[in-house]
């Protein structure tokens, strides 16, 4: 029975968009659905057809509604780009939307609203009204959806219309389906807005939970999640409501289960009585359980939403460990999430199977899956002090089948093992010292050089096996060169020999002279300084008791825990992060033409201001391992000159720099004073790795300085050379140093504006275009609340001077806005919109840029260019 | 937010796009680059099924050559989209007649559209039954109910239908026959040590329906569970009848099913939709009949010769039979030569998954085969790494059985106008993952486990 539509994607020609019109516009109904089809086939793998759009337009009076619904899919996606030819559309919907066909009322109401065209909204408001109250509940339940896709495009609109007044009377409506829909838009429109619109009280609370019974799973899920938001008055209401919701538990449809649990999980915080509560917990297991037999990727979202159950209500699955042990032909993210529950469920009582289990896994093909279940391994010792011991002597099993990967995980864990339980299982280190030679990873490295310099005085040939990894200190990555230098040190604290002492020395001069990592380096000199001054303090502050560690990597903070639980079965849930940290919610004030844009911005439309685009979250659970800090020895702070005598010079001098733009060429603009009593010359400088790849572009020009003179420099740098990876930031790290003093490091701030290019001014209708074509989400918007703008020419000129450059201006309101673009360099544009009151402080910045993650930045640099 | 989606696309293996449907504004049109670049063109790909590029978040699946995959940018509902793309699947399934790939959807894109745009507005999920919409979105699409020239089916009210109470059934149904078709369906799915002692063990099953009933009808199910005898007994004030009762660890419903009346009265009452539909599903992990057991003993003779002996032996009534009999012995990949015996069915080597397949059609209850096989293998240099023995798997079906034991006690129609109906009843029980462990590790364990299980059961 399938059709034969591929045809339409065939064809190809040369003068495709030609030979679609003039089949659009042919006098056969055959010919012209044929046509849009092709049109709809072509849109569909990226081609543009936007140039059709009156022929298509022209086909939307059709009886046929097949045709119809093509040529409103049409409209949907091209009606943005012509806004002024998607006017002639109006007149068929607002016609359409009256037809006798119940259908035909809705398709018009539900595409009018997808159409984002301020002219196409205006006339939408009549025919939305009408089915609101249209007799056919299929039309209201389209209509009551179709209020907050108005809601996006036009807040004020929605509330001067009073649909929000018809949209909660919907809640009343007969047909669950519509309530369901109402209660879906209605909660939509109160997540964007700050003022209360939509308030569960105790009468709607009735009404949904009636709803629930009757209306389709999706509304199930709607009533639901509105539901969870709600807090009830008191115990019994809390109880009554999860009488009512635990029915949901036994739905075939995991949405409806998982915003089941989570309304049970919320309102339980509520009741007192233990056997309610008890008897709650023992029902939500199998349902929790069931959905493990869904698809891999319910499964996994499934996953994800236990881990948090499990860590606030360890007794819900307390017995069903079994139903994660993973199986052979789980996807590796089914697995992965698996093995942290079952961590999470390990007990004094089950343990023994679960190290089978962990043990088994360990000899899987999965490098990834095998790694975390050594750790797994590791942190069940950590977690469970009597059966330490049993998981070690797995680990060693381990260690025996000479996989290289899994000795230098287990290696890993073992040093968190020595952590947690000192002086318990030092017999076995005879074990580890004969995979020496095998390691190769950074961490596992590091860890057994730990493990080595903690017990230096019970390994006899400690120093000969540290020797071994001196050869090669300096092609050591950090990790290792530091747990290296703290390791010989102890192993010369507790064995005060010739061999250490040489080996101390060797070390010593590694990290401090030749090397270029400053935390290398200051470790280094604090020993240095320690051992040098007082032996006996050093072996205080190296060999000092650790604290007690304890498997809590993976454990999140109650507060967040509560936070995410709130929103289990979301994205929020899924990422363990909560909504605000990946949700950039960055919404301008439309810019309107209209005069109203003043007030509509005052009555609270305006979305608050970005905060942070990137949206880092506070925490994040991706963690594998239990990191447990190696030893660090508590550093001394603020190092005192005194103290450091010959190592650090004394300074009383003063540095002041800033970058600058002269002339299109960037200068590090420095300037020294000599507050010494020496001649201070041989001025070097160096530059940390940073966003914007700034470096010296030449050495460091300072003549020799006498006591209390200053000199000043303007060196010459380059951009763009050597760029940091990660996400930006302003951070510039700068190092100086001279032949009398020690190197003095400081933090800088790049001013973004520097970069800016005197080939950043655009044309107008370039200008335009280009704006057009950025994408929405790519535009932010920010509010200087400090700055004030006394005279638009001034500004305008001012700004010029710092390559920021003014293209057009106009006047809303007693507001001005002024359009201004700049450039930085790998032709990075910036589209900015500045909005102001002349005299008043506060300017509102807006920008579009390709380039998203550099928006923070650019903010605090035209912060300060508008000061 | 209930959202499920902003944007949801069908691309084929290549990352062309088949179908692209935007229903929010929240997310820009060229969504689909990022998904192509940052997931499917590195290693990424398979490795977590929700992620997070720059501002928005892709959640997909792959459904046999065809990469489903929603956009959204607000913190929508992860559960409720995957289970969306799972149930549209499904209903594209039922509208071209079984198979959901590349080619179909390129011959079916119009009425892909079509459906979207019914099935989801402004991305919330709207009603999915396939019987409700074939009333109006049809099959050839070429006529609507609705148009104003007289068609040769009119359907009443439509509209009423999606919205309606009994979201999934039409109104004025008639057969000349009345008859309900009921299939218990039992997977079981078994890990073994390769002693023979149960290491994990449970049963999924499901309960499929084809209804062909006139109007408006009731159903009701009674099984042979615990829960509902002791319910149904309490409720009669009479003692619950002695027999073998089936405790269900977790039962979930269709829609169809009134979750609250079986709640209070643990009763599964139903209007059922038209046609075939899954009625119910279960788990049961207590008093579970295997079917069959087997041991196997795998031999490595040096480095270049396996012995493999594999003895299956059958534990259900000795006047069933299975049918189907697989049971797939994996061998090393170096594998050159193989010989055989079995005392029934056919067994060869399989070099495309690494396994010996030992075939018996027919397979009565109570009895017992074997099958030994030689293996030579190719000898290979430094080959460290010990095989690790993957497990055996085993595929069967036995009809008229059921792991669990589950019995269908009743199934009453009633409907208004009183007719007579015929109702058929049917068991199967399949392997799901049977699988029988050729570690050494795990002979290591069941002992261990043995201990285990005795502490927790005290």
């Amino acid at each position: 029975m399938s059709g034969h539509d591929s045809k339409y994607f065939s064809t190809t020609k040369k003068g495709e968009i030609p030979e679609l019109k003039e089949e659009l516009n042919s006098q056969y109904k055959d010919k012209r659905k044929d046509a849009v089809k092709k049109v709809i086939a072509a849109m569909t793998v990226g081609k543009d057809v936007s140039s059709l759009f009156t022929d298509v337009v022209n086909c939307m009076q059709t009886e046929n509604l097949e045709l119809k619904k093509l040529v409103y899919l049409y409209l949907i996606n091209y009606a943005k780009s012509q806004p002024d030819l998607a006017i002639l559309a109006v007149n068929t919907f607002v016609k359409d939307s009256q037809d006798p066909n119940p259908l035909i009322r809705a398709l018009a109401v539900r595409t009018m609203g997808c159409i984002r065209v301020d002219k196409i909204t205006e006339y939408l408001c009549d025919p939305l009204q009408r089915c609101l109250k249209d007799d056919d509940p299929y039309v209201r339940k389209t209509a009551a959806i179709c209020v907050a896709k108005l809601y996006d495009i036009n807040a004020e609109l929605v509330e001067d219309r009073g649909f929000l007044e018809a949209l909660k009377d919907l809640i009343s409506d007969n047909n669950p389906m519509v309530v369901a829909n109402a209660v879906a838009a209605l909660a939509e429109i109160q997540d964007s807005s700050a003022r209360p619109i939509f308030e569960i009280t105790s009468h709607t609370l009735s009404k949904l939970l009636t709803a629930l019974n009757e209306c389709t799973e999706w509304g199930q899920v709607f009533i639901l999640d509105s539901l969870s938001k709600y807090k009830a008055a008191d115990v019994r209401e809390a109880e009554n409501i999860v009488e009512r919701v635990t029915p949901r538990l036994q739905h075939a449809n995991c949405a409806v289960v998982l915003s089941a649990v989570k309304i049970i999980l919320l309102q339980m915080e509520l009741i007192t009585s233990t056997d309610v509560v008890r008897n709650l917990c023992k029902k939500m297991a199998p349902p929790l359980v069931t959905l493990l037999s869904a698809e891999p990727e319910i499964q996994y979202v499934a996953l994800r939403n236990i881990n948090l159950i499990v860590q606030k209500r360890p007794t819900i699955l307390a017995h069903e460990i079994k139903v994660f042990f993973c199986k052979y032909n789980d996807p590796i993210y089914v697995k992965m999430e698996k093995l942290e529950i079952m961590i999470k469920l390990a007990s004094d009582r089950n343990i023994d199977q679960v190290l089978l289990e962990f043990k088994e896994y360990a000899t899987e093909v999965d490098v990834d899956f095998v790694r975390k279940a050594v750790r797994a391994i590791g942190r069940c010792a950590i977690k469970l002090e009597r059966a330490a011991e049993r998981c070690i002597s797995v680990l060693l099993e381990l260690i025996k089948i000479k996989v290289n990967y899994v000795v230098q995980e287990a290696i890993i864990v073992i040093k968190d093992i020595f952590r947690r339980y000192p002086n318990t299982y030092e017999s076995i280190i005879a074990t580890l010292c004969e995979s020496l030679d095998t390691l190769d990873e950074p961490e596992a490295k590091a860890s057994m050089i730990w493990i080595i310099g903690e017990y230096a005085e019970r390994i006899d040939n400690a120093d000969e096996l540290l020797e071994s990894f001196l050869e090669t200190f300096p092609e050591e990555p950090a990790l290792v060169q530091l747990q290296l230098l703290t390791a010989t040190v102890k192993l010369f604290l507790k064995k005060p020999t010739e061999g250490p002492q040489q080996m101390i020395q060797a070390v010593l001069n590694n990290a401090t002279v030749e090397t270029d990592n400053p935390d290398l380096r200051d470790r280094a000199y604090i020993y240095w300084r320690l051992l040098s001054t007082d032996p006996e303090a050093a072996k205080d502050v190296v060999l000092a008791e650790k604290p007690v560690i304890s498997d809590d990597s993976n454990q999140l903070d109650s507060s967040l825990l509560d936070d995410l639980l709130a929103n289990i079965s979301t994205l929020s849930s899924v990422y363990h992060k909560p909504p605000e940290a990946f949700v950039s919610r960055v919404k301008t004030a439309p810019r309107a033409d209209d005069e109203e844009f003043a007030d509509a911005a005052e009555t609270g439309y305006s979305e608050s201001p970005s905060q942070g685009v990137d949206g880092a979250s506070p925490s994040s659970s991706a963690g594998t391992s239990s990191h447990v800090p190696v030893m660090q020895p508590p550093a001394t702070p603020a190092p005192m000159p005194d103290l450091l005598g010959d190592l650090m010079g004394m300074d009383n001098s003063i540095i002041s720099a800033q970058l600058v733009r002269r002339d299109g060429q960037i200068f590090y603009d420095i300037s020294f004073d000599n507050g010494t009593q020496a001649v201070l010359d041989g001025f070097m400088i160096q530059f940390n790795k940073n966003t914007f790849g700034v470096a010296a572009g030449g050495p460091l020009q300072v003549p020799p300085m006498q006591p209390g003179a200053s000199a000043r420099s303007l060196l010459p740098m380059v951009a763009f050379q050597n760029i940091s990876p990660g996400a930006p930031n302003s951070l510039l790290q700068v190092a100086v140093k001279n032949n009398q003093q020690p190197v003095w490091y400081f933090n800088d701030k790049i001013p973004m504006h520097v970069f800016f290019g005197e080939d950043g001014k655009m044309e107008r209708t370039s200008f335009l275009e280009a704006w057009k074509s950025l994408p929405d989400d790519n535009e932010f918007s920010k509010e200087f609340a400090a700055s004030v703008i006394s005279s638009i020419d001034a500004t305008i000129e001012h700004l010029a001077a710092s390559n920021v450059f003014f293209i057009a201006k106009r006047k809303n309101a007693n507001k001005d806005v002024l359009y201004m673009s700049a450039k930085i360099p790998r032709g990075i544009p910036f589209l900015i919109e500045l909005t102001a009151a002349v005299g008043v402080p506060g300017v509102k910045c807006a920008v579009k840029t390709p380039n998203k993650e550099m928006v923070a930045l650019f903010f605090e640099a035209m912060e300060s260019l508008l000061k | 937010m209930p959202v499920a989606a902003s944007a949801i696309y069908f691309l084929n293996l290549r990352g062309d796009v088949l179908i692209n449907r935007l229903y929010r504004d929240d997310v820009g049109g060229n969504m689909v680059d990022a998904f192509r670049m940052h997931i499917m063109q590195t290693k990424e790909l398979g490795t977590c099924p929700v992620r997070q590029i720059g501002g928005c978040s892709f959640l997909y699946m792959r459904i046999s050559n065809v990469y489903i995959v929603i956009v959204v940018s607000s913190n929508a509902n992860v559960a409720c989209a995957f289970k969306f793309v799972v149930e549209a699947v499904a209903l594209f399934k039922s509208y071209f007649g079984g198979a959901f790939d590349e080619d179909a959807i390129r011959n079916n894109f119009v009425l892909i559209y079509e459906l979207l745009d019914e099935i989801m507005d402004f991305g919330y999920p709207q009603n999915l039954s396939p019987e409700i919409l074939k009333l109006y979105i049809t099959q050839e699409g070429v006529r609507s109910p609705f148009s104003s020239k007289p068609s040769d089916k009119p359907v009443p009210n439509a509209t009423l239908q999606v919205t309606g109470a009994v979201g999934w059934r039409r109104e004025g149904l008639v057969y000349k026959k009345n008859e309900v078709f009921l299939d218990i369906v039992e997977s079981v799915n078994l890990l073994m040590s390769s002693k023979g002692s149960v290491l994990r063990c449970d049963v999924t099953g499901k309960i499929l329906m084809k209804c062909f009933l006139s109007g408006m009808p009731d159903l009701k199910l009674g099984l042979n569970d615990k829960i509902g005898l002791e319910k149904e007994a309490q409720l009669k004030s009479r003692p619950a009848k002695s027999g073998k009762t089936i405790e269900l660890d977790d039962v979930t419903f269709h829609q169809c099913v009134n979750l609250t009346r079986f709640n209070s009265e643990k009763t599964v009452s139903f209007v059922p939709p038209d046609g075939e539909f899954e009625l119910m599903k279960y788990r049961i992990t207590e008093g579970v009949n295997l079917p069959f057991r087997v041991l196997p003993t795998i031999k490595e003779l040096g480095r270049t010769r396996m012995e493999i002996n594999v003895k299956v032996k059958s534990v259900f009534g000795a006047k069933m039979f299975a049918l189907g009999v697989v049971v797939k012995v994996p061998v090393p990949k170096q594998t050159a030569k193989t010989s055989f015996q079995t005392t029934s069915g056919k067994a060869k080597y399989n070099a495309s998954i690494d396994s010996l397949v030992w075939k018996i059609r027919k397979f009565p209850g109570q009895t017992e085969a074997t099958m030994s096989a030689e293996v030579e293998l190719i000898s290979t240099m430094g080959e460290k790494k010990s095989w690790n023995r993957p497990p055996i798997q085993m595929e069967f079906q036995v009809p008229m059985f059921t792991a669990s034991g589950l019995r269908v006690r009743f199934l009453k129609v009633w409907e208004k106008s009183g007719y007579n109906t015929v109702e058929w009843v049917r068991y199967i029980t399949r392997a799901g993952s049977y699988e029988i462990s050729g570690n050494p590790i795990r002979r290591y364990g069941t002992h261990l486990r043995a201990v285990v299980d005795t502490n927790t059961s005290l």
